[in-house]
């Protein structure tokens, strides 16, 4: 782990340890700081909490939201749940990710975009929905959508 | 006196353009050297008008939507500020039809009030409610709400006053109030509007609980879904520290509440009580066996309250005006109002809050407005995605937690998602499963393999292989979900499954009949 992650989150833990149930707080601080929770922190991260490296792990393991490898430089989220497929979302389910040449879960070549499911934004009113980072964007097309990503200095 | 304009902070309208058309105006009015007073409000709910801007006037708030932000320009030009007209005029907002049938209580002030203002919610008839409590003993506060006949709003609908009750009655040096802000299930927004639109309405509601059941820490579980939601909950629960609403002397009563937001990490299983509550400790979401009941041992094994969001801003207005009152809205046992979200693919999509009572069909057509697309509309999913579909043939059931039952399909937390004429309801069935095995958090079986063997017979079937076989097979499958699961998430998900398939046979390659 490089010196500069390694200090970002020892201030993390110091600030949050001694909260009641910490670790989702802390690995919330973490991947916010660093887009990820680095493998090599996880003993850190168990020994402060006075918790077995397996159980900080699984607890990263089990929740969609938390992943161990750097994510892109920007995330985007489709919603994949019912009130936008009946509106469309599986067609633009299809052109998102031929657009990124990606599938979920992934991070197109030159860094720039991860690719994430998410069942249900609370858009619904506004099918299809899709999230980029913290942006929630409503009643998206094909053609929105690309606008939306040359925005962001999209290449593809 | 500058003019008041209102422009929804609401996720949704801001996913729509809300926060670029607000800049546009706070500009044009720089531009024109007219003074302003932009407030960011709440959404009224009429999403296919969002983004949605209101303007004060003498006669009331005049609404324009749905507006662009190349729009502003031509709005100033109308002198839309005194409710001059313009093509994008509504009128005034509280005449809207859609506004004007509803019967607004838990919703009384979302869209009107600036959210984060402690003085704007008390200016609306705010902490009334709390007043009250701090006037009476607990016992009666607890009454006043098993009076309303206030049953759980997340989906389960057990009476909220029955759960006070038990944390009441259970002595311990701490207790806990938890509210499931872990708003999973698709086509439903209502508890994101309440955190959005009038976070104070929550805390108050919270701070009661509190009061009511002798526990002095609460917890908002809130989805990580919900950023903006987060930041405005956060906000206001400052504002109602720094006004003494929250603290270790509340109103200078002796008495402390205090509270905090935790967010989840995207997991749907964390809106199952229990496993929301292994969340708040630390520790990946598995279900726990019931009992003990997490009124007698809950968070860290204290007595613990466990409200969604809708059941907890709903209390407000019962100690302001009684039990009585609320319990006179509704039918059967299912008293008092439902806020419901109208999602998929309707015309209309929005927020209704309604007494118990009004058919299905009302809401879809009257409220609804048809179908989006201008197909008809053949299946509606009501109470998110472990929630049954119905076909047209059962559209008249009242909205009531009792006739839903009688008809195998539930209420939820009164989502509705509406799906037009081209859609495959196999697929829809396949989808239930693959959703399940994405979700199940693995701690019983019938969840964790049933729901991947599903998605693989599902598969089969929508490939039209072996239907003698496997359409048995997945009812056989079905059951051992039903009956065996721990928790709703396996042992519902044969609700949209079976109800597909009985209702529309002729998508799984069967004859209707």
């Amino acid at each position: 782990m490089t010196e500069s992650n390694q200090a970002t989150i020892q201030a993390i833990l110091t600030e949050l340890q001694d909260k009641k149930g910490a670790l989702l707080p802390i690995l919330h601080a973490v991947q916010n700081a660093l887009s990820y929770i680095p493998p090599e922190s996880v003993p850190t991260i168990a020994a402060a909490l006075n918790l077995s490296r397996a159980e900080v792990h699984g607890v990263i393991s089990f929740y969609h939201y938390f992943r161990d490898t750097p994510a892109g430089k920007h995330t985007v989220r489709i919603c994949r749940a019912e009130s936008c497929l009946a509106m469309e979302g599986g067609a633009l389910e299809t052109h998102i990710k031929e657009k990124l040449g990606v599938d979920y879960h992934e991070t197109t070549s030159d860094g720039h975009f991860s690719l994430e499911a998410v069942y249900c934004l609370g858009n619904c009113a506004c099918s299809p929905a899709i999230q980029i980072d913290n942006d929630i964007h409503g009643r998206v097309s094909p053609e929105g959508f690309d606008e939306i990503i040359a925005e962001l200095g999209a290449s593809v | 006196m500058s003019i008041t304009v209102y422009v929804p902070c609401d996720s949704s309208a801001v996913s729509l353009g809300a926060d670029r058309v607000a800049n546009a105006i706070a500009q044009e009015a720089q531009k024109r050297g007219i003074e302003i007073n932009l407030v960011r409000n709440g959404s009224r709910g009429m999403y296919w008008l969002e983004p949605m801007v209101e303007v004060a006037t003498e006669k009331g708030r005049i609404a324009f939507g749905a507006v662009n932000k190349n729009d502003v320009a031509s709005l100033f030009d109308a002198d839309f500020l005194h409710g001059g007209s313009h093509a994008l005029s509504l009128g005034i907002t509280e005449d809207l039809p859609y506004f004007k049938k509803q019967q607004r209580l838990t919703f009384a002030r979302v869209g009107i009030t600036n959210p984060v203002s402690v003085d704007d919610y008390i200016a609306h008839d705010g902490y009334r409610g709390l007043k009250n409590t701090l006037a009476l003993s607990q016992a009666d506060v607890v009454k006043q709400v098993s009076d309303s006949g206030l049953r759980g709003r997340g989906g389960a609908a057990f009476p909220t006053g029955i759960k006070w009750n038990t944390v009441l009655n259970t002595p311990s040096e701490q207790k806990y109030i938890i509210c499931n802000a872990d708003e999973g299930d698709s086509g439903t927004f209502s508890d994101r509007m309440i955190m959005e639109g009038d976070p104070l309405v929550l805390i108050e509601g919270m701070t009661i609980a509190g009061l009511a059941v002798g526990a002095t820490q609460g917890y908002i579980y809130l989805r990580i879904e919900y950023p903006h939601a987060y930041g405005i909950l956060n906000e206001a629960i400052a504002n109602a520290y720094a006004a003494n609403y929250l603290g270790d002397n509340i109103q200078g009563s002796g008495r402390a509440f205090h509270l905090e937001v935790r967010q989840g990490a995207g997991a749907y299983v964390c809106g199952e009580e229990t496993s929301l509550m292994e969340s708040l400790e630390g520790k990946r979401g598995l279900v726990r066996f019931k009992p003990p009941l997490p009124a007698i041992s809950g968070l860290f094994g204290k007595p613990t309250v466990v409200n969604n969001v809708i059941s907890l801003a709903s209390v407000p207005i019962i100690l302001d005006k009684g039990g009585d009152f609320y319990r006179d809205f509704g039918m059967g046992r299912s008293r008092g109002t439902l806020p419901l979200q109208l999602a998929g693919n309707l015309k209309h999509p929005g927020l209704v809050e309604l007494a118990f009572g009004v058919t299905l069909r009302e809401i879809l057509y009257d409220f609804g407005g048809g179908s989006a697309t201008g197909r008809p509309i053949r299946s509606v999913q009501v109470g998110g995605p472990l929630g049954a579909y119905l076909p047209e043939s059962q559209f008249d059931t009242p909205l009531d937690y009792e006739a839903f039952t009688e008809i195998w399909a539930v209420l939820g937390h009164g989502g509705i998602v509406a799906f037009d004429d081209s859609v495959d309801m196999a697929e829809m069935a396949k989808y239930s499963m693959e959703f399940c095995a994405e979700e199940s958090c693995g701690k019983c079986t019938p969840c964790r393999i049933g729901s991947t063997r599903g998605y693989e017979v599902m598969t089969d079937i929508v490939n039209k292989r072996d239907l003698d076989k496997n359409i048995p097979l997945l009812r056989s499958l079905c059951d051992t979900m039903l009956n065996g699961s721990l928790c709703a998430l396996g042992g519902m998900t044969p609700y949209p499954v079976l109800s597909a398939l009985n209702h529309f046979p002729e998508d799984f390659g069967l004859s209707a009949e």
